[in-house]
């Protein structure tokens, strides 16, 4: 102790007593919460289902899909045959389009599109990264329906992003196939339900469609 | 004082050495450690010491900030030697830390009393060592925002690492063992930072060391607890020292590479660690005893013996090096045997005869009492045994990977500026961060410290009310030390 000072002079003032407990708690909560905060906040279930850029035209999948009951290959002609599936060209819009609402503003960028031969620029909403090699025909006629993924597509103004499209999500159903097999005729049906378990049928058609899903690195990084 | 007080090197089997020299009494001792941090200013040199540290840890900054940004293209390693100087560099950074947990834990564990006056530095070391050892894993993997997959984190990817690998051990063994040193260097200076807390003048000060005291009042009650924590982390730590160094090895033992792929790895890592760490801890000592005057704490006698542990550790470190040669041979595999003769003879034969030299020869003067209580002799040996057991390293990663299976794979190992200044800067980062303690924290242990002296009064056995294994609360029989302080009644 130094001179001239008293012994029991306390360190910190006695208001600090108080919000010890306070102290303690949060010290104890803050890696809960920020495990939780990365956890959960940092998860593509969080920052990528629910992504519904908007569009340059608004085109309504409810509309053509649902309601008018336009089958999903008319237009993403390639989905069959490609890796990709394709958007479709001014020209696939215009078939119809030449006679139907033909003078509506709403389709001006359409009508420029194919007036000019410039595409109309179209926002990619289920975009995987560039490292991963998707490809579309492989699951569709193997018996993954495009409602898998891509959800009730039939049902939305907008097209709206409903899967995480995550590694760890395209893992999980290549260890488990039979959750998401359907017959191949039913791939692009959007309402389709499983007339008996999903697990039986999934089991039969996994086995009658050779269905051996690898979980390499290299089927998807290649 | 006089002379024959500061030899206190002489050993009678009898008479168990003084460890605090000058006639120094509890008073005294606290006046003297806390009178470093509470100096107004410390000594001219000190600043000029920690402006060479601070700037070569500004180019260690600059060096990982340049590599981040352009990618480990900056370094001079390439396939086949993909590992070069930046594990070097981590192996001989966590070697350099098993001194502290050696001294902290195991020699308390075996009632070594003089561990006293150089534990807290000592860990303090080893946990500075193992800060720049950590460093150099982290920045080598190339894309340094994705490092948290080292962990075994769940993620959207669904991958975990490979258990399987000893580079997962590394992590876990590596991140243990800086969690429980840091836990033991903060847990033992508690009592000493409530002492600091109790004699701050400043109010900054106050409340910074009565935080760092975590509300120390010195009852009863704590110190019984403190010691029993002590003695449970000391328990803890004891297996590190051991297993730390082991699993580093396991990086190159569990692989198949001629030269790594070794039984003998594990105690001959071990071995190696506490050598370099021992001499690091004299290297730093020597100076730091000299600078803040602290000769009667760390006497020479302590000196002495850290110089013995240098040389039986080093002597075991050569006879790893023969026994290497040795199975190389005995195996009658010609890759080993290449592997060896390579080492020796080969492209790399300059670093492999400057860690034989600095590892093996050098540290034999070691047996003459005369080399080992000579302040200059002890430093030169010490640095060059640091200069030795830091090319051990590179010798094995690099002599080992140069030299692939096929002649068309093989390769020669050229450092680039980055890769040397950046090692350069890793002993800017430990000093910087030492230099710092010395100044900001008690680095003598006090109250430990307090206890080993002949005023303490547990020289004289077990009596009623007191224990007998020294880690006992320091407490005095004024009777008994009225002579040694000259005090007359």
């Amino acid at each position: 102790m130094r001179q001239g000072e008293p012994a029991d002079q306390p360190v910190f003032p006695k208001w600090i007593n108080q919000i010890r407990p306070l102290v303690g708690g949060a010290l104890l909560l803050a890696p809960v919460y920020a495990i939780m905060l990365v956890w959960y906040g940092g998860s593509p279930k969080t920052t990528d289902i629910g992504y519904a850029p908007k569009q340059p035209v608004p085109y309504s999948h409810a509309l053509h899909a649902g309601e008018l009951g336009i089958d999903c290959r008319y237009c993403h002609s390639t989905v069959e045959i490609a890796a990709r599936s394709a958007i479709p060209p001014t020209q696939t819009c215009m078939n119809c389009h030449k006679s139907i609402r033909a003078t509506s503003t709403k389709l001006l960028p359409v009508r420029e599109s194919y007036a000019t031969g410039m595409p109309v620029p179209w926002v990619r909403v289920h975009d995987l990264p560039d490292f991963v090699y998707f490809n579309h025909s492989a699951h569709v006629t193997r018996g993954i329906g495009c409602v898998s993924c891509h959800g009730r597509v039939d049902k939305m103004d907008v097209i709206t992003q409903v899967q995480p499209l995550s590694m760890g999500w395209c893992l999980d159903c290549h260890r488990r196939p039979e959750k998401n097999l359907r017959p191949v005729e039913y791939v692009t049906k959007m309402d389709w339900v499983p007339q008996e378990d999903q697990l039986t049928l999934g089991r039969r058609l996994k086995s009658s469609y050779n269905i051996k899903p690898s979980t390499d690195c290299s089927t998807c990084h290649r | 004082m006089s002379t024959a007080l500061i030899d206190n090197t002489y050993k009678d089997p009898a008479v168990r050495p003084t460890l605090v020299l000058g006639g120094q009494d509890f008073t005294s001792i606290t006046e003297k450690v806390c009178g470093i941090v509470e100096a107004p200013k410390p000594p001219r040199i000190w600043y000029i010491c920690l402006a060479v540290a601070a700037g070569l840890t500004g180019v260690l900054f600059a060096m990982v900030g340049y590599l981040i940004v352009t990618g480990v293209g900056v370094w001079g390693l390439n396939i086949p030697v993909g590992w070069a100087f930046d594990i070097t560099n981590f192996v001989f950074w966590v070697g350099i830390g098993h001194a502290g947990t050696l001294i902290s834990a195991i020699l308390f564990l075996f009632r070594q009393k003089w561990r006293t006056s150089i534990n807290r530095s000592a860990e303090a070391m080893t946990i500075f060592a193992v800060v720049c050892a950590g460093l150099f894993p982290a920045i080598h993997v190339g894309r340094v925002w994705l490092l948290y997959w080292v962990f075994p984190v769940p993620n959207q990817m669904s991958l975990w690492p490979n258990f399987r690998s000893p580079l997962l051990w590394d992590v876990f063994a590596v991140s243990t063992y800086m969690t429980v040193s840091l836990m033991f260097w903060f847990m033992g200076m508690i009592p000493d930072i409530a002492t600091l807390r109790d004699r701050a003048t400043t109010r900054v000060r106050r409340i910074v060391y009565g935080l760092l005291s975590l509300g120390w009042r010195g009852s009863n009650r704590q110190w019984h607890r403190y010691e029993r924590a002590y003695l449970m982390l000391a328990a803890l730590a004891t297996p590190l020292v051991l297993s730390v160094h082991s699993v580093v090895s396991f990086d190159f033992a569990v692989s198949q590479v001629p030269g790594w792929h070794t039984t003998i790895f594990p105690p001959y890592f071990v071995a190696g660690a506490i050598f370099s760490g021992m001499a690091m801890v004299v290297t730093l000592l020597v100076p730091a005893r000299q600078l803040f005057g602290l000769k009667e704490f760390i006497t020479l006698h302590h000196l002495n013996n850290m110089n013995k542990l240098v040389l039986a550790t080093g002597s075991m470190v050569g006879f790893a090096y023969g026994i290497e040669f040795f199975i190389s041979w005995y195996s009658g595999n010609p890759f080993e045997r290449f592997a060896f003769m390579n080492r020796a003879l080969g492209p790399y034969w300059w670093a492999y005869w400057i860690m034989v030299i600095c590892n093996v020869f050098v540290p034999q003067v070691f047996w003459s009492k005369k080399a080992r209580t000579n302040l200059w002799i002890m430093t030169i040996v010490c640095i060059l045994v640091n200069v030795g057991m830091w090319f051990e390293r590179f010798v094995i990663i690099v002599t080992s990977l140069s030299r692939d299976y096929l002649p068309s794979s093989w390769g020669y190992f050229k450092p680039t500026w980055v890769d040397i200044l950046t090692m350069a800067g890793s002993f800017g980062l430990f000093l910087t961060l030492f230099l710092l303690f010395l100044r900001y924290l008690p680095m003598i242990a006090m109250a430990e410290i307090k206890s080993v002296m002949p005023q303490a009064g547990l020289e004289h056995g077990a009596h009623a009310g007191h224990g007998q294994y020294w880690g006992e609360i320091p407490h005095q029989h004024e009777h008994q030390f009225d002579e040694l302080n000259g005090v007359k009644r």
